[in-house]
């Protein structure tokens, strides 16, 4: 069947099956293969995207279910051709190794941030906790989101 | 003699970015962007994709296998069993540790998630629809789902391909002197004993297993694109594989989402579906789903060990008896060098001074999924390092000692360097004791146990966990560590363009370890060209020298040895140019980085950015013209990281559950290139480490079905359990190593498991707790508090 989904701010049109998951479209139809697929039990979260601006996994949604709808990957993040503070705070504090789980935390983080303008610690670890990384044992992870957070406080 | 320091300021500038500078990453560019190239993310014309059909079952006989309702599928190309395999002679493949292994099975099935046939489709959904209807006729037999019954006098024997095999034994090997341990052991007042099973694990990286496989039928040409920690070794075990003439096989191995050890053997999926391209004459993708990668590649661990520690009453160890015993699954398929069957197991006499001790070791097949991979671990290092930390742990209670203490009087004098192990290695450089007391100081080791003291009293528990440990890295000088006869030396190729960039290739491959970055700065600091002016290629064996890759923390040890050793051979080069540049002779130029100056007159001087250019434009007559080079590293000696770790938890006496108060790592890794990179590499270690200690193991039930075959069931933490954790260092160098770096990779897997077990066994010890197997459980540790009331 024919959708139309706005992938970062511009619409496509696709013909899938009904069965086909969001993933698959935004990585094989779209080419956005920023978006990653880790497991088959909507653990990993490799696969987040914004869908209307919250946080999904993108494994678990069928794509029919995003027809009409907006969504963000990580090939939407830059903002005017310039980095989003959570991508260049994420090289800065050293927050990827593998760069697997990479655009996945750097979307989940850039939400927390727009909510919540000083997260804590805490409210850092718990907004990832739906995000495994295998490399980085989430130290500097924590350290990126929370220096994107102070480079945006002080740039406002 | 080797002299602990601490940080020594760099001599690049941070422009430079040579040694000691925290380079932010080169690579980092592409994956903040999601530009990174992974495996999955390869599209070729044309390109059909594979979906394997495996057994169900742990061990069956297979009767009969009908693929034609599959091969009735509209969009399904082809359906590949072991037996059309056979008739090319690949049903089988050699391993890396020299067994063989299945690839689709033909006669048996011989654990749950087996490769049994492959359905090849237009489409990855169709593909899977195919693989539903691929019926197998299995008769199934009794599984053997732990080495113990696998050494039964009447086990089946899983192994009944291989001509004359009588048991289930894959392997036996043993280091050390029996006498001489025996002897030790005669005279010692005491003999303290822990006998525990390291669980079966697995690295599984965010990114599972996969290959896209192009075989030209014009040219013959092979380009394999595969999640590939060794490109070199796998190209050469597809040229004896399949037959292909090697110059033909090019293995591409794009960005890699992690690796740890996961991704060094070859798979069954890689071989079927390079046949597959060469047979159909298409490119054949094959990507595991998580469930597949848990149940069938690379696991890691499952060691039944028993230490025995002799000790006199005053605290000195005389000697160490182990006997191992590990349950390989079905096919002996780890990577391991051909001399040492337990990898190197053998370093399991840990940080102590002793005369005598004695391993034996015994590999078992079972009806599991074969691997035995070194998970983030030097061959087998992390068993060995898990094994004498939670013996002298237990030694110092049996002697009523404190733990750090027993450790002090035992641990290897700075003097004692290279010092020669019982059971053979000649560890290069250490200072054990200053590591244990930075730790102790860090975390402040006497206020915790005044506090503890006072727990105690009001019937709280938490404990202090100790580990000093000692890892051997860095595979390995070639006379002694080959795997399939290869030797296990690295290499780099290092070209300097006219304008000053370079471009340096190497054989080892990175999963994320920043090797863009780190190597680059070993270039910048030999020859003073910018970090960020060096590209670093890797992963593509067309392109790159020899080498056989990335696991066992061998790739600074090798490789960046071969870096810095290609970046002397040009600069030497580059001396004789300056020389003829400043019309001087090349002993009176001096170097400081980046430039030659003639000596007593610094005006006279050249860059190295000049140099090169006049490489390619004035170069001294009778000499080759250009700048570069290749140099393969054949290491003197193994190196030798260590380190300290404490970790205090807090336990809840009524629900067994334990928390990580504090955890304080002490790593001496020799010469830290780019120190942000190490601690990363820190962090991740820890966070696996703790990942084992407290909830992440594959089980099976008595049937052979694997219980941990995803996320749900294998339990990887989150960042809202993991550990907070406070890093220290000290800095030995390796005395061998041109820059004194030793590798760091796997430190922290290997340090850390011991640390947090013996924190919760510490909290526990008062009342007689000595031994709780990994993963510590709340159920296990209520129950052995139960088990230990009065
Ligand atoms: S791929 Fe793992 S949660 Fe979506
Ligand atoms: S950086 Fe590798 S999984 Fe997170």
């Amino acid at each position: 069947m024919e959708i139309t989904i706005s992938v970062n701010g511009t619409d496509n049109t696709v013909d899938v099956e009904p069965r086909m998951l969001l993933v698959d479209v935004l990585r094989t139809r779209l080419g956005l293969t920023g978006t990653h697929i880790g497991c088959d039990t909507t653990s990993c979260g490799v696969c987040t995207v914004l869908l209307d601006g919250t946080p999904v996994k993108s494994c678990t949604l069928f794509a029919v279910q995003a027809d009409g709808r907006a969504v963000k990957t990580v090939e939407g993040l830059k903002q005017n051709g310039d980095l989003h503070p959570i991508q260049a705070a994420f090289k800065e504090a050293h927050g990827l190794q593998c760069g697997y789980c990479t655009p996945a935390m750097m979307l989940v983080g850039s939400v927390l941030i727009e909510e919540n303008p000083d997260p804590s610690e805490d409210d850092i670890r718990w907004a990832i906790s739906g995000n495994l990384c295998r490399c980085t044992g989430y130290i500097n992870i924590v350290k990126a989101i929370r220096l994107a957070a102070e480079t945006v406080a002080a740039s406002s | 003699m080797t002299t602990t320091q601490h940080h020594h300021a760099p001599i690049t500038t941070p422009e430079v970015g040579g040694i000691g500078h925290n380079v932010r990453r080169i690579e980092d560019d592409r994956f903040i962007q999601g530009a990174g190239n992974y495996l999955d993310d390869i599209v070729l014309p044309r390109m059909l994709h594979m979906v394997l059909v495996r057994s169900p079952l742990a061990h069956a006989t297979i009767n009969s296998i009908d693929t034609s309702a599959a091969e009735a599928l509209d969009g399904v190309v082809a359906v590949v069993t072991g037996e059309m395999l056979a008739g090319y002679n690949l049903a089988w493949m050699p391993t890396l540790s020299g067994d063989t292994q299945a690839v689709l099975a033909t006669d048996k099935v011989r654990f749950q998630g087996q490769e049994v046939a492959a359905v090849i489709a237009t489409d990855p959904y169709v593909a899977r629809d195919g693989a539903e209807l691929v019926m197998v006729d299995y008769e199934p037999l009794d599984a053997i789902v732990n080495p113990m019954q696998g050494l039964e006098p009447d086990a089946p024997i899983i192994r009944d391909d291989l001509e004359d095999k009588a048991d289930n034994v894959a392997y036996e090997w043993e280091a050390g002197d029996a006498g001489a341990t025996a002897e030790a052991f005669a005279t010692a007042d005491r003999v303290v004993t822990i006998e525990t099973h390291y669980p079966r694990s697995h690295p599984s990286p965010l990114e599972t297993c996969g290959v896209v496989a192009d075989v030209s039928p014009v040219t013959g040409q092979a380009t394999i694109y595969m999640t590939s920690q060794a490109p070199h070794a796998h190209r050469t075990v597809f040229a004896l594989v399949a037959g292909l003439p090697e110059h033909n096989i090019r293995i591409i191995s794009p960005d890699v989402g992690g690796g740890f050890g996961n991704k060094v053997p070859v798979y069954p999926g890689y071989v079927v579906a390079t046949a597959a391209s060469l047979v159909l004459g298409a490119p054949v993708k094959w990507v595991e789903t998580r469930t597949e990668n848990l149940i069938s590649t690379g696991f890691a661990r499952d060691y039944y060990m028993k230490g025995e520690l002799a000790v006199t009453a005053e605290g000195k160890i005389l000697g160490l008896r182990v006997d191992m015993v590990s349950d390989q699954g079905a096919f002996y398929a780890d990577a391991q060098p051909t001399k040492t069957r337990a990898g190197l197991f053998h370093i399991v006499t840990g940080s102590y001074d002793y005369p005598a001790a004695h391993v034996t070791t015994k590999g078992v097949y079972t009806n599991k999924a074969p691997g035995g991979v070194a998970y983030r671990c030097s061959f087998r290092v992390t068993e060995a390092s898990f094994l004498i930390e939670r013996l002298v742990q237990n030694a110092a209670y049996e002697l009523g000692m404190d733990p750090a203490e027993f450790r002090k009087r035992n641990f290897i004098q700075p003097d004692q360097f290279p010092y020669h192990s019982p059971t053979g290695f000649v560890y290069d450089s250490g200072d054990y004791e200053t590591a244990l007391d930075m730790a102790m100081d860090m975390i402040g080791y006497e206020k915790l146990r005044a506090e503890q003291a006072r727990a105690r009293a009001e019937g709280r528990l938490m404990g202090i966990g100790i580990a000093s440990f000692t890892e051997v890295v860095g595979a390995g000088p070639s006379g002694e560590y080959d795997i399939l006869g290869l030797k296990m030396f690295d290499s780099a190729e290092l070209r300097v363009h006219p304008t000053g960039k370079a471009i340096l290739k190497l054989g080892v491959k990175t999963q994320g370890q920043g090797h863009e970055t780190t190597f680059a700065q070993i270039v910048a600091e030999e020859l003073g060209i910018p970090a960020t002016d060096v590209k670093v290629v890797h992963g593509d064996t067309d392109n790159t020298p020899y080498g056989l890759g990335t696991y066992a923390s061998r790739s600074t040890p090798t490789a960046g040895a071969a870096t810095s050793m290609v970046s002397r051979k040009l600069r030497s080069k580059a001396r004789e140019i300056a020389a003829h540049l400043l019309e001087a002779s090349p002993e009176d130029l001096e170097w400081e980085v980046g430039a030659f100056h003639v000596r007593g007159s610094p005006e006279s001087s050249v860059t190295i950015q000049e140099v090169a250019f006049a490489a390619y434009t004035n170069h001294p007559p009778g000499m080759e013209a250009g700048l570069e080079g290749v140099h393969y590293y054949d290491p003197p000696n193994m190196t030798y990281p260590f380190g300290s770790y404490i970790v205090v938890v807090d336990l809840d006496s009524g629900t067994g559950e334990w928390k990580v108060r504090r955890m304080v790592a002490v790593d001496d890794c020799g010469v830290r290139i780019n120190p942000m990179i190490v601690d990363g590499q820190i962090h991740g270690g820890l966070a696996e480490g703790f990942a084992m200690s407290n909830m992440q193991w594959i089980t099976f039930d008595e049937a052979g079905n694997c219980i941990g075959s995803n996320f749900m069931d294998y339990l990887v933490p989150t960042a809202w359990e993991t550990p907070r954790f406070e890093l220290g260092e000290t800095v030995t160098p390796s005395p061998h190593h041109p820059i004194g770096a030793k590798g760091v990779g796997e430190s922290a897997t290997v340090g850390s498991p011991a640390a947090y077990v013996n924190a919760v066994i510490d909290a526990l010890a008062h009342i007689g707790v000595r031994n709780i197997d990994m993963p510590v459980l709340p159920d296990r540790v209520w129950q052995a508090i139960r088990d230990h009331a009065e």
